[in-house]
């Protein structure tokens, strides 16, 4: 289990001790008392989770019961202990992110390193980033490539668009959820709250990115590559029949670590940070390059830029 | 208590009938619960049993649910004759027509529940204990109409069929306001429906103002076509009256909305087509086929042929007139329609992608076992429902003070 020594996140260990020795309990419990019911759950668990309020109107102590439901769902599912956390938005932080696509060549570094981070479905092949070939001199999506394939890349006279959620300022899949499972946190990430959504994709219909993916069956990770630092609005293992999106490596960056798609990123193409820091490298790109983004006529304000040397 | 009576006698009602009656209510059944052990099947794994994809999130179930909105908005045309121009005609079968309501919406909301991927969750929606999203989210709004019009449609032949069971005629003050709220409402739940499409501007085909006055011009050719058919088998299997000029009426509101729904339609071919943009991407891939996919082109023409044939019929008078052509005519408006604001409304929206993916999407025996089952309970509902409602209108079925005696 990875431990995020010096996060600054006082009495995680503790908090994690006391978590690791109610999971054992809660597994003795269940050992001892109805296995096969409940698909695995105690039947308090299975209780409990059923009548999960939504993130944002538990309480502290409900979110730590519900953390702790995970780690054992997990640990049932995929036979992996894992540690999930809630750690909270800085202040004074919105995030942002920009790639550099004259540097992009393609490699889908990123969108592995993803992957593994996030724990996608390997079976379903969800990805959160899709990297678009092009022609030299072509910028309309529909001519793109997304399944490109070639010995080596980059290929002559193509150039590469990677594209994933753009966490938008004024995000339309928020607007679209008929139950407020999805919603800007202060740092400007746009999350989906895995347990409180009910899976009628209105969301994606509503997306001008394709950043939403939905669990149409159980996600399959193998117990190796499973990454045990989670976060409950972020990385932890989806149940099945609810949406999932990038959510800028929550788990990371709320601890000032850089998503992993930028630091998998082999070119140097990717730069993410702190929108509210006049002193960042995002600042700089911004305040320096000549930047666009994607659909800005739709008016969804992306925190997501695209620039070019 | 009468209102405890009333509602046991009218159950009792629909349990009692002729062999053949009998013969209907189990071959809905047998559909019903055929459809129940797929669906159970896509509970124990998932919507991946489904045709549908990240591409293409929404499928045959939303598609359905687009129609049948449609069907249930439609009553209105019987709502408002009836009760505003107080025609003592249609007021026969006004009830029936309520009744088509019930259960069109009813068939609706089932369609969306069976498209959720987490049903179990549906507890989420209902304010207080969950979080209902009201007034940003479209989807907040259709589930707020769509239930209060199921109720309104529920209340106000309730309240008419149970004084009528005493032998009273209703107040007309009583439930006159709720008449005129249940005709702005219906217009509202097909609007709503329409706006949750095209509310979406990620989506260009969905994302036009016309969509709503497409989706109400539709729904009523559709509507009438089938309250038409339904009206004659009503005539055909009981002995409920049902006059021909109610008949006339309605083929005569089909003709003109299938007239503006073509119209509509030929207005956004125009503005699609004429300067092709990249807007117009999914229509060109609905009607023509895009990358080399084609899946819905044969449908679109298919339907629109249907409609143009249905257009014809209606608009030559004797054709109208005459009862095997304007059947002819509301089989094919029912199934143009059926297909053109269904499959042929929701598919291309996702085609291509918004990242200009083209992934194309095709309905599994699940959707299709699924949607009948769904389409046989709104059957099954109507029936019952229409069953005690000629019955108590043909004033068979009474309130009897004391005893147990029926006058069947």
């Amino acid at each position: 289990m990875s431990n995020d020594s010096g996060s600054g996140n006082d009495g995680g260990n503790f908090d994690k001790a006391r978590r690791n020795f109610l999971r054992g309990l809660g597994i003795g419990v269940a050992a001892t008392v109805a296995q096969p019911a409940w698909g695995g759950q105690t039947f308090q668990d299975a209780f409990a989770d059923f009548f999960q309020k939504d993130y944002r109107r538990m309480s502290a102590e409900e979110i730590e019961a519900a953390l702790e439901r995970i780690e054992s769902k997990a640990l049932q599912r995929y036979g992996v202990e894992i540690d999930c956390q809630n750690t909270p938005p800085q202040p004074g932080v919105v995030y942002g992110y920009a790639i550099n696509i004259s540097r992009c060549k393609g490699y889908r570094d990123c969108v592995h390193a993803c992957v593994k981070e996030n724990n996608l479905g390997r079976d379903s092949q969800v990805q959160y980033i899709r990297v678009l070939q092009l022609d030299q001199g072509d910028f309309n999506l529909e001519h793109s490539d997304h399944y490109y394939d070639p010995e080596t890349v980059p290929v002559e006279g193509k150039h590469y668009l990677p594209v994933q959620c753009m966490q938008c300022d004024d995000p339309p899949c928020v607007k679209a959820c008929p139950v407020e499972a999805t919603w800007m946190e202060p740092d400007g990430i746009v999350v989906v709250d895995y347990d409180w959504c009910i899976g009628c994709r209105y969301c994606m219909a509503a997306c001008p990115y394709w950043a939403r993916h939905f669990n149409w069956t159980d996600p399959e990770i193998p117990a190796e590559e499973m990454n045990t630092n989670t976060h409950y609005l972020g990385n932890r293992p989806r149940p099945r029949g609810v949406v999932e999106k990038c959510h800028f490596c929550i788990h990371r960056t709320r601890k000032g670590q850089q998503p992993a798609c930028m630091e998998a990123c082999p070119t140097g193409s990717r730069i993410f940070g702190n929108l509210l820091d006049p002193d960042s490298e995002i600042r700089y790109v911004l305040a320096n390059k000549q930047v666009f983004r994607l659909k800005e006529e739709l008016g969804t304000d992306p925190k997501f830029w695209y620039y070019s040397d | 208590m009468a209102v405890i009576r009333f509602i046991f006698d009218g159950i009792r009602e629909m349990l009692r009938g002729p062999r053949e009656y009998w013969l209907w209510l189990t071959a809905l059944s047998l559909v019903i619960l055929f459809g129940a052990w797929r669906y159970s099947e896509q509970l124990t794994n998932g919507l991946v049993v489904t045709g549908m994809s990240d591409q293409v999130s929404w499928g045959f179930y939303i598609s359905n649910f687009a129609f049948l909105v449609g069907i249930a908005a439609a009553a209105v045309l019987l709502v408002i004759p009836a009760y505003i121009f107080d025609r003592k005609d249609i007021k026969d079968v006004v009830l029936v027509g309520e009744g088509m309501a019930v259960a069109a919406v009813t068939m609706a909301i089932l369609f969306v529940i069976a498209d959720l991927g987490r049903p179990d969750r549906l507890w989420h929606m209902i304010p207080g204990i969950g979080r209902f999203h009201w007034p940003v989210s479209l989807l907040a709004w259709d589930v707020l109409v769509l239930s209060v019009y199921f109720l309104l449609n529920l209340a106000i032949p309730f309240y008419v069929l149970y004084s009528h069971y005493r032998g009273k005629e209703p107040n007309f003050r009583l439930y006159f306001p709720f008449v005129v709220i249940a005709m702005f409402w219906a217009i509202s739940i097909h609007t709503v429906t329409a706006f949750l499409f095209s509310a979406n501007p990620a989506r260009p085909f969905w994302h036009t103002s016309l969509l709503g006055p497409r989706f109400i011009a539709s729904a009523f050719a559709s509507g009438p076509a089938l309250i038409i058919i339904t009206l004659q088998i009503v005539r055909k299997v009981t002995s409920y009256h049902v006059s021909q000029s109610v008949i006339d009426l309605l083929a005569l509101i089909m003709t003109f909305a299938l007239q503006i729904s073509l119209f509509f339609v030929g207005a956004e071919l125009f503005t699609d087509f004429y300067n092709e943009g990249a807007h117009a991407a999914s229509i060109h891939y609905l009607f023509f086929g895009l990358g080399g996919f084609d899946s819905l082109k044969s449908w679109i023409w298919f339907a629109l042929l249907l409609n143009l044939i249905a257009v014809v019929i209606l608009m030559i008078h004797p054709l109208r007139r005459k009862t095997l052509t304007l059947n002819i005519a509301c089989v094919l408006t029912f199934v143009g329609i059926w297909i053109e604001k269904g499959m042929g409304l929701v598919i291309p929206g996702f085609v291509p992608t918004p990242l200009g993916e083209i992934f194309e999407y095709l309905p599994t025996s699940v959707e299709f076992s699924v949607a009948a089952a769904i389409w046989a309970l709104g059957i099954l509902i109507f029936t019952l429902l229409a069953k005690a409602v000629i019955a108590i209108e043909q004033g068979r079925l009474r309130y009897q003070a004391t005893g147990d005696k029926y006058s069947l």
